[in-house]
């Protein structure tokens, strides 16, 4: 029986290897690969007039937001000869099938973006300058348009031609609980970091969860975490960091405070106690349920929050080091592209035109996806209900604009930094098993090693 | 059908012109070959599904590569990256932390529970049990993360009783903190895996010949006795599938982990098997990935290999 079963099994693997070997030499003649295409047609001319003729435009989008699919009905009513097939992803989801899918047979037409600068480095994406000439989106504010930006061969980001638009221009700040809030004797936000810590430490003292911020799956703490990191420093020095420019480091004496004052803060119980183990859902869910003073959040909740709350929640700008001053925070676009395979590029195109010019298009960025619609400065933002947290993350939006002081976020500088790095990394700092000196340096080796590939 | 098997039969009349015993060979040779014809199919799909891409795997890892664009030639870099990386190495270390709860675990506590019941296995009361300790098997793994994870999070279940028993003070969120995090999952896997363990030790018991047990009553022998001395040595095959079976889902884990915890907090509980999916499709290193997936194949093969060869030898 003993023998039998190893001469077989033998004979199998001579078998199994023979085949393997075959397989092997089969395919390892050539490098895995595509020979790299001609860049993209960016001298055609662009189109600016949609035809009459029947098209669907394929729309790759992000589920759990009803803006874009809201957008695209909206574009249908209004043109009926276009119609959108919606494919819709969780965001994690289609930063992993991008590539794959922009490099397919059938490209989406408009694709909600990750980060873009491998998507342009592999030429996988449409150059938009074309239509930015033809439509004149100079007359937008320029630096709505910034962080769409892309070097030729994927860096700097930041400068360059423009690869994509942004279906409404989300900004970050805190959000409170105004029960709360009374409750700790807070009558207007801070307005210095010092009295924002002073609150956390009375909420702390009067038993109330200061922040509630999530830190599993991906790290939560880092909004706070970079709201500091704005303050302490230039913030030029961070959008290069995230923008790849050369030299750019995230080891600055602004990232290491911002980082002291998050190990000081967990130290303090100011974070939940299990934020590691909490994600960003149960996170809503508790500050729905008015468990937290504080949420590090971004205006993309504000329709929720009014709803689910009563209008018991506001917002305001992360206060500035010494007060008063230029307010600096995260604001990025809801960013779209146009595959550079896509059928219909000229459509796509004056869909990403109309969205920031149609009166329509524009109320419904703000009623439903929450943020300004963007599009050039001389419109006015759609009305939203006085008092509403919308109104509110609207006007900081608005502030934000006129005192320049949009900045990307730093999980968006290379496209596994926040996954390899900051999300670990930052989890670790919470439960005190880094040190901010370490936290630094760990995220900006890992930076250097993704550029270095 | 028949055309192969006379085509086989006269090509083999040509090369051999004088046949010593012409009967046998000849109906041993067409058989053969009808039933490599069986195979053919199932060979096929092997070689597309199987075959091919564990080729592919072996050619990815000795390139760098984002999956799109071209591929640069890195010969073993990626190895040697697999192999002194430090957070790789503990990726690794962690999926052998895991062999204890999937593995060892789940076999002694299925011997325990299967030794039990044997004697209760023919009656309604043993279909109860048996469908019960199996049932976490039939659960699909992402719910059993989702409500294990529901269970031990720090207002969960888990938390709750520790805190109704006065044990309120070791009350924590299990998934969430660095000490427990890997145990925790690895309680979950031995949930899972108990189960299957316990059916396979059971159904193996029912083959064991009652006559062994009498005979090991009346040399004197207690419950203990008999189950080292017949009850042991009858399930080697049992436990031989076991730990191969459950060694694979500790090494090779991935869902329970990706529901539960993610790899976090830091990278306390990520497994090889999650590192190479969040290398080849979020960080778009496929040469890496591709290396660490062939390591990990060495690796389970080495474990279950030896396992193999321990457990089927027959003495007999």
């Amino acid at each position: 029986m003993y023998g039998f079963s190893t001469k077989y099994s033998r004979r199998r693997l001579v078998v199994l290897a023979s085949l393997l070997a075959a397989a092997a030499t089969v395919t390892a003649c050539s490098a895995p690969g595509a020979d790299p295409e001609s860049p993209g047609d960016s001298a055609a001319p662009a189109r600016t007039e949609l035809g009459t003729e029947p098209i669907t435009l394929e729309m790759y989008a992000e589920t759990g937001f009803p803006l874009a699919k809201a957008l695209a009905d909206e574009f249908t009513k209004q043109h009926p000869n276009v119609t959108f097939n919606v494919r819709e992803d969780q965001f994690t989801v289609i930063v992993e099938n991008a590539p794959r899918v922009l490099a397919s047979d059938n490209a989406p037409d408009v694709i909600r973006l990750p980060t873009m600068v491998d998507l342009v480095k592999d030429g996988l994406l449409k150059n938009l300058d074309p239509y930015f000439t033809a439509y004149g989106w100079d007359t937008f504010p320029a630096s709505q348009l910034v962080q769409l930006r892309v070097a030729e061969g994927g860096r700097p980001r930041g400068t360059g031609s423009l690869y994509g638009m942004g279906l409404g221009y989300s900004v970050t700040g805190v959000f409170y609980n105004k029960t709360l809030a009374e409750r700790v004797g807070m009558t207007q936000p801070p307005a210095t970091i010092a009295e924002f810590e002073d609150l956390l430490a009375k909420a702390k003292t009067a038993g109330v969860q200061p922040i509630m911020q999530f830190n599993k799956n991906t790290a939560g703490v880092n909004f706070p975490h970079q709201a500091l990191q704005n303050q302490f420093g230039d913030p030029a020095q961070i959008a290069d960091w995230i923008f790849q420019k050369p030299g750019a480091t995230f080891d600055t004496p602004a990232a290491l405070k911002a980082t002291q004052t998050i190990q000081r803060w967990a130290r303090a119980g100011y974070f939940p106690k299990d934020a590691n183990a909490l994600d960003y859902t149960a996170m809503m869910g508790e500050f729905q349920k008015g468990n937290g003073l504080f949420m590090f959040n971004g205006d993309w909740e504000s329709g929720t929050l009014d709803k689910s709350t009563s209008g018991n929640v506001g917002f305001f700008l992360f206060p500035t080091e010494a007060g008063g001053g230029r307010h600096v925070a995260m604001s990025a676009p809801n960013t779209f592209g146009v595959g550079a395979k896509a059928k219909h590029p000229d459509a796509a195109a004056f869909f990403l035109n109309w969205v920031h010019t149609n009166a329509k298009a524009r109320e419904i960025s703000v009623t439903v996806g929450g943020s300004h619609p963007g599009g050039p400065s001389d419109l006015a933002v759609p009305a939203v209900a006085e008092g509403s947290v919308l109104a509110q993350t609207l006007k900081a939006s608005q502030q934000l604009g006129s005192e320049n002081g949009a900045v990307d976020f730093t999980a968006n500088a290379t496209g596994g930094i926040f996954a390899a790095a900051i999300t670990p990394e930052m989890q670790k700092l919470v439960a005190g098993q880094q040190t901010p000196e370490g936290y630094v340096k760990a995220v900006q080796a890992e930076y250097e090693k993704e550029l270095s590939r | 059908m028949t055309s192969a098997a006379g085509s086989a039969r006269t090509s083999r009349a040509t090369d051999h012109p004088s046949p010593v015993r012409p009967h046998r060979p000849r109906w041993g040779r067409t058989a053969r070959w009808s039933g490599w014809l069986y195979v053919l199919p199932a060979m096929l799909m092997y070689a597309v599904f199987v075959l091919r891409p564990l080729a592919l795997t072996f050619q990815y890892s000795l390139y760098q590569w984002n999956g799109i664009g071209v591929a640069r030639w890195a010969g073993l870099d990626n190895y040697l990256t697999v192999f002194t990386d430090s957070d790789l190495l503990k990726i690794i270390s962690n999926a052998f932390v895991l062999i204890i709860f999937f593995s060892l675990i789940p076999v002694a506590l299925g011997l325990l529970v299967a030794s039990l019941v044997r004697r209760i296995s023919a009656g309604p009361f043993g279909t109860a049990v048996r469908t019960i300790l199996f049932l976490p098997q039939v659960i699909p793994l992402v719910a059993a993360g989702i409500a294990w994870s529901w269970l031990l999070s720090s207002n969960g279940l888990v938390n709750q009783v520790l805190g109704a028993v006065g044990l309120g003070g070791l009350a924590r969120a299990w998934l969430g903190d660095f000490d427990t995090a890997l145990p925790a999952v690895g309680v979950i896997g031995a949930w899972v895996l108990l189960g299957l363990c316990t059916i396979l030790m059971v159904t193996g018991m029912s083959k064991i010949d009652p006559a062994l047990y009498e005979a090991a009553r009346i040399d004197g022998a207690g419950p203990v006795r008999e189950f080292f001395a017949v009850t042991l040595p009858s399930l080697r095959h049992e436990i031989g599938v076991c730990l191969t079976v459950t060694v694979i889902a500790a090494l090779a884990s991935f869902d329970i982990v990706y529901i539960s915890t993610s790899g976090g907090p830091g990278l306390q509980t990520t497994v090889p098997g999650l590192e190479i999916y969040r290398l080849a499709f979020s960080q778009r290193q496929v040469g890496l990935a591709s290396a660490l997936a062939v390591v990990l194949m060495l690796l389970v093969l080495a474990c279950v290999l030896p396992i193999q060869r321990l457990t089927r030898e027959d003495k007999g």
